[in-house]
């Protein structure tokens, strides 16, 4: 990035904050940004997160993984499996192998065997679905606390920290105190939003989580920065010309594939070792088509799905915690809408001017007259923002070229 | 110029057919070998597995409820088919099928009219619903080229939070006090009364004809040819005046409009209301296997159809001979995978094979001349 | 294929061999014979221009000496070493590169990424990117290029894309560059521009094999041209030593085919009509421009033209498949608003460029594919008649000899001539007003060839108006009553078949205004 741009992304965050503080004192709705919404948020984010990236690193080496629902639900239960027996971190490690599977699955029937990468994930996901349940018949009936439909629970969670002086975090058994808790609580105009939102970010944090926002930033320096991922990012977007150039575009697209299997793995790992301590069938609930649209939303690339998995995260996490606030976000959608309104008529882009004013009414018609949006609607919004991501944005979406067309070694161009 | 063309039968598509159904009979065998194993390596018995399965399937009992299971995955399935034929992938079935079910089941109790009219009208019903949420996924591909994959898949999604809201705000029906809530039942003259009494309904029948009228459209009508070259060259088809984007547009709504009858066996023949639990979910993507399975066609798909019915329907009997139920699922998804890679590899051989063969044919008239 | 550490570019030493040496270079494929005891020197650090027409032999030449294909007989020598290319790799290694016609780049990825993949310099497998920007910097500047190396290919015009894959063979080393057509898609000032690189790349030792039949900038850049026609080469020259005039004459050769007689008189209506046609694709150079004819009924208009220059755009103009300006006009009826089925039911048929892409469903049966277009015709009502269309496969097998062994095979079982036959007799069976052909005989043996001119004869007799696309001057110049010659997407001279001469057919056909 460029420094103006990174200047106008401050200023943008800035501004932001400034808006969301300002209708926070206005609707006194502390939800918007305490440190408990914000805290449930992330660890939302992190199976969206990680099951965009599973998307991610299928479709940047070549083939659409519709399957990454029935990965993450191998992963549940694998994740599950292995935290029972043996204890959370190897939870982990089955969780990520239960993932392989499918992508290795996967990548036989649409790399070796060139069957349409969409029908093979389709038939993933069933396969995944009955399979646990099979499993499950298997292993946990009769064990106590399991069934057909969950596992017993782990051995013990994985530890959790909280960052010490600002969220009250241990040091050598000393407790620190929690500035940022105390900067919360004092409610002060941006300073204690930012005290809420870094408490949220820092206070009882899982190990896993950390894992799993570790994944972007080095996912982002493989697929950019070595040759690996340079080769398998072109085995995406033009793979005659990679294997004109002695790129062995089928190895790669193999290796992508295990790949997203072990992120789709250990999505659902976090769901069942993190998020909960025990496989639950169902648990999944469609996360893995959220990180598709996720992936979406993000334009294939890790910054974005990053940022697309924590707008997600926060909704749900709103919804959750704080659904009383949920009218007041809609107040600063409505003044974001109204910015951007501006903006755009400045920059006299009628197509934007469009959506912005479309936003800005929609959102303060239901400030004014809706006290709870029903739950059943708000299930959709995901879905809902990609396909209007979709229809208003395709010219500057930028999904791999080639991802989703069979390549077959050596086939004339 | 002129010569004697070969009565040769070996070459026509009744040939292809056969090796089609050859490779998927041997591919299903080969799925079921797989099954065995996994069976194996999970401790139980496979050919008690297996033996249990045909002895309780094989009742006259079960071989009905195996066609009453088998009606709303050949719903399904055609109106997979119809998308798969011009190469879209209608995923959104799942969607399609529950809001028809909803607004056919609510309107069906807003209206009067004699027995046969009154069924008629809830089927027809259904069909445009179906048929209006999948114009959704056509107009967003004709005028945005949105990826019918993508968009059926949120649009499922959509839709099932669309029809909880509808539901509960609007059509729920709570006189009856229980738990299992539905809009209003429907009276009996919308009703679509049975084949055999609680066992096998008329939408059998009704899916039957479908599944006639999908071969006679499809493989018979010019639009059905249209649409098949639409989907074996989108190119060609353009140059040789095939409207792409109509196509689309007529392809999508028709298959909506079927899938808009997959779950009215349960709203006009058993549960006689929509409800959330009474309806019966995951049929669409059932549909999907089932037209792989049946590589759709209309006969490939109700043999297709019959028989997962025919491996459900004995699911609930494994349960008390100590093998795990779900098993069935497994050894359809595996069936299915398998179907379709190997009828991918076998294609390819039979073409190889036609190619050599006519090549033969054509030196044997050049000699015969 | 090594990974690179990067490599200086190797001056040559002062070496009289010449770099590449061809001797006696055959080369057949099944029915023909595409390379003919071709020999060639090329000297080191000069421009060597090869020009032929389509189907001279020149592609294949060139894949030998990039080991895509090898020869039958006949040697190679690469600095006085005999060498033998099994496969592309091994002509990049002595430090051949060869920049094709259609461009090999990757979109979305940047032009430092397009240049450096699969010759990566890398340490422990991470890119060294500034190494890399710098090395690709010094090598653009060598050549006169001045381009951002994080730039995504994507928002590259054509003549930069062809410099990325011009500086692509040159990071691997290559001091021998083969051009494929370079200058096929450039506009006149990215001409100049590209002759510009490449003279400073001859300046730096490298030496330059350069394809085209544009006879006026082969003239202007090259050190030697030889000339390639039907497979054998017919002479080297220096540009010094000749004009465009007599070079076209030895592509085009001495004697032209003849022009056959015709009993019926051309009639007196227009049937198609083209005013000002013009094609316009983004960021690109215009495919047709502002082309204008009248075809009369009972009459052939020929395009002749080497590949390349607008025939292609133009027949999908006429039938409807992209979006023009200026008009079209089929039986005097403005169509240039008419969607393709309309301007077919107003007459219009048409034989494609590629069977396969364009005119075929390959695995659907033969009558199937002899439907395709006809639909309305062979049905009852919306059922087809499946009889009916059975029975017109049948007599379009049968009147223009399609070798099968019936009509319900799958069309790619069909070898590619009898391939084009039915599709050139699906469009004639219907007795059209205006057929518009390209390659109506392409890949046809010449029996069958004589035979369906003879057809496309007869339905002119009965009144069908032809516009006929081809590069096979036999067929053009055998059938035509007048010819429009296509260059660069404009029509450049009008021609009467019986008095066309090879220089004036040369003369237009490769850039004379």
């Amino acid at each position: 990035m460029t420094n103006s741009k990174n200047f106008r992304l401050l200023v943008a965050i800035f501004g932001a904050l400034a808006i969301i503080s300002t209708v926070r004192l206005w609707t006194d709705q502390d939800g918007l940004t305490s440190s408990g919404t914000i805290g449930t948020a992330l660890r939302l984010t992190v199976p969206i997160l990680l099951a965009g990236m599973a998307g991610l690193w299928a479709e940047r080496c070549g083939v659409l993984n519709i399957g990454i629902e029935g990965m993450m639900i191998f992963g549940t239960w694998a994740g599950a499996w292995g935290a029972w027996q043996f204890g959370p971190w190897v939870g982990l490690l089955f969780a990520i192998l239960g993932g392989m599977f499918g992508g290795l699955v996967h990548s036989i029937a649409t790399v070796r065997f060139n069957i349409d990468q969409v029908i093979s994930g389709v038939v993933i996901n069933l396969f995944a679905f009955f399979g646990v349940r099979y499993l499950s018949e298997l292993v946990y009936v009769g064990k106590k606390g399991g069934g057909i439909s969950q596992s017993p629970p782990q051995k013990w969670a994985l530890p959790r920290f909280d960052l010490p002086i600002l969220s009250g975090g241990e040091i050598a058994g000393w407790k620190s105190p929690d500035f940022l808790g105390w900067l919360e609580l004092r409610r002060w105009f941006i300073i204690g939003d930012l005290g809420g939102i870094g408490r949220g970010l820092t206070h009882n944090i899982s190990w896993a989580t950390v894992i799993a926002l570790v994944v972007v930033p080095v996912s982002t320096w493989v697929l950019w920065r070595t040759r690996f991922g340079l080769r398998l990012r072109s085995s995406g977007e033009s793979p005659v010309a990679a294997e004109s150039l002695g790129v062995d575009v089928i190895r790669l697209r193999y290796y992508g594939l295990l790949i997203s299997g072990g992120l789709a793995g250990l999505a659902g790992g976090t769901l069942s070792i993190v998020a909960s301590s025990y496989y639950r069938q169902g648990q999944t609930a469609g996360r893995g088509f959220i990180g598709l649209a996720t992936m979406i939303f993000g334009n294939w690339r890790p910054s974005g799905i990053m940022t697309g998995a924590m707008l997600f995260g926060y909704a749900e996490g709103i919804k959750l915690v704080a659904s009383d606030s949920i009218t007041a976000l809609f107040l600063f959608i409505a003044a974001i809408s109204g910015v951007f309104l501006i903006y755009a008529i400045i920059r006299r882009k009628r197509i934007q001017v469009l959506i912005a004013l479309v936003a800005f009414c929609l959102s303060a018609l239901a400030y004014q007259t809706v006290d709870t949006v029903p739950e059943s609607l708000t299930q959709s919004l995901p879905y809902v923002v990609t396909l209007i991501v979709l229809a208003t944005a395709n010219q500057r979406l930028r999904p791999p070229a080639m991802a989703g067309v069979p390549f077959r070694r050596g086939e004339p161009h | 110029m002129s010569q004697q063309l070969s009565a040769n039968r070996n070459f026509d598509s009744m040939r292809k057919s056969l090796n089609t159904l050859g490779s998927s009979l041997g591919a299903i065998v080969l799925a079921l070998v797989i099954c065995g194993v996994l069976l194996l390596v999970t401790g139980k018995d496979p050919f008690a597995a297996y033996g249990k399965i045909l002895e309780t399937g094989l009742t006259g009992e079960k071989l009905l409820e195996m066609l009453k299971r088998a009606t709303p995955l050949i719903f399904s399935a055609i109106a997979v088919a119809i998308g798969f034929k011009m190469n879209l992938f209608n995923i959104g079935v799942e969607g399609q099928y529950l809001f028809a079910a909803l607004i056919a089941a609510e309107m069906g109790t807003h209206v009067s009219l004699p027995a046969p009219l009154h069924v008629l009208f809830i089927l027809v019903v259904a069909m445009v619903s179906g048929a209006a949420w999948a114009s959704i996924a056509a107009i967003l591909k004709i005028t945005r080229g949105i990826n019918e994959v993508i968009s059926t898949i949120m649009l499922n999604y959509i839709a099932l939070s669309f029809i909880q809201w509808i539901f509960e705000t609007f059509f729920r029906d709570d006189s009856d006090g229980g738990l299992n809530v539905k809009t209003t039942e429907i009276a009996s003259s919308g009703r679509m009364p049975d084949l055999v009494d609680n066992r096998l309904n008329g939408m059998f029948i009704v899916a039957l004809f479908v599944a006639f009228l999908y071969w006679v459209i499809v493989f018979r009508s010019r639009f059905g040819f249209q649409l098949r070259a639409s989907g074996l060259n989108p190119i060609a088809a353009r140059t040789a005046g095939i409207p792409a984007k109509r196509m689309i547009l007529f392809a999508l709504l028709l298959s909506g409009a079927v899938a808009g009858l997959v779950a009215m066996p349960s709203v006009i023949g058993d549960v006689y209301a929509y409800g959330p639990s009474s309806t019966p979910t995951q049929f669409g993507f059932a549909g999907i296997t089932v037209a792989l399975l049946g590589r759709n066609h209309p006969f490939g798909i109700i043999v297709a159809a019959m028989l997962f019915g025919f491996l459900d329907s004995t699911s609930a009997v494994l349960q008390l001979s100590e093998i795990p139920s779900s098993i069935v699922k497994v050894i359809q998804a595996i069936i299915v995978l398998v179907v379709v890679i190997v009828n991918e590899a076998s294609s390819r051989r039979y073409n190889r094979k036609i190619a050599e063969r006519a090549a033969l044919a054509l030196k044997s008239l050049d000699v015969s001349r | 294929m090594r990974s690179g550490s990067v490599k200086p570019n190797q001056k040559s030493t002062i070496d009289k061999s010449p770099v590449v040496e061809l001797a006696n270079i055959s080369k057949s494929f099944p029915g023909v014979v595409a390379n003919r005891d071709i020999s060639m020197r090329i000297e080191r650090a000069t421009i060597h221009a090869i020009v032929g027409e389509n189907g001279a032999g020149k592609s294949t030449l060139m894949k030998i000496l990039y080991g895509l294909h090898q020869p039958d007989s006949g040697t190679i020598s690469i600095n006085g070493v005999l060498t033998q290319f099994k496969s592309p790799s091994e002509a990049i290694a002595a430090g051949i590169g060869m920049v094709h016609q259609h461009f090999m780049l990757a979109d979305n990825l940047t032009i430092l990424e397009n240049i450096i993949l699969g010759y990566e310099p890398t340490s422990y497998g991470v890119l060294s990117l500034s190494d890399a920007r710098k090395r690709v910097k010094e090598l653009a500047s060598s050549i006169g290029v001045d381009l951002d190396p994080d730039l995504p290919i994507s928002e590259l015009g054509v003549g930069q894309r062809q410099r990325v894959e011009i500086l692509k063979v040159l990071f691997r080393g290559a001091d021998i560059l083969v051009l494929d057509e370079p200058t096929a898609v450039l506009v006149p000032q990215e001409v100049d521009e590209l002759f510009v690189n490449l003279r400073k790349l001859v300046a730096n030792g490298t030496t330059i094999l350069f394809i085209s039949h544009k006879l006026d900038e082969v003239l202007s850049i090259s050190d030697q041209i030889t000339v390639i026609r039907q497979g054998s080469t017919v002479a080297t020259v220096a540009p010094n030593a000749v004009d465009r005039l007599k070079l076209a004459e030895l592509m085009v050769g001495s004697d032209l085919p003849g022009h056959g007689e015709r009993a019926t008189k051309i009639g007196k209506n227009i049937q198609l009509s083209a005013r000002d046609l013009t094609v316009i694709v983004k960021n690109h150079k215009n495919p047709v421009q502002n082309v204008s004819f009248d075809i009369f009924e009972s009459e052939i208009v020929g395009i002749v033209g080497v590949d390349g220059n607008g025939q292609f755009e133009l027949c999908e103009a006429l039938l409807g498949l992209v979006d023009i300006q200026g008009t079209v006009e089929i039986g005097g009826i403005d169509a240039s608003n008419l969607n393709v089925r309309e301007r077919l039911d107003q007459g219009l048929a048409y034989i494609p460029f590629d069977r396969h892409r364009e005119g075929l469903m390959l695995s659907a049966s033969l009558w199937e594919n002899a439907l395709l277009g006809h639909e309305v015709s062979l049905s009852r009502g919306p059922m087809i008649d499946f009889d009916a269309a059975k029975k017109s496969c049948r007599e379009i097998v049968e009147q223009f000899g399609v070798t099968t062994p019936n009509e319900l095979v799958p069309a790619f079982v069909l070898s590619g001539g009898n391939q084009q036959k039915l599709v050139v007799g699906r469009n004639l069976a219907k007795a059209p007003k205006v057929l518009v052909a390209a390659h109506p005989t392409r890949g046809i043996d010449v029996g069958a060839q004589a035979a369906v001119w003879e057809e496309i004869r007869r339905s002119r007799d009965a009144g069908m108006s032809v516009l006929l696309v081809s590069a096979d001057l036999e067929e053009v110049l055998g059938l035509s009553d007048r010819i429009l010659v296509m260059f660069d997407g404009k029509i450049s001279a009008e021609l009467d078949p019986k008095k066309a001469t090879p220089q004036i057919l040369g003369k237009y056909m490769t850039g004379a205004q």
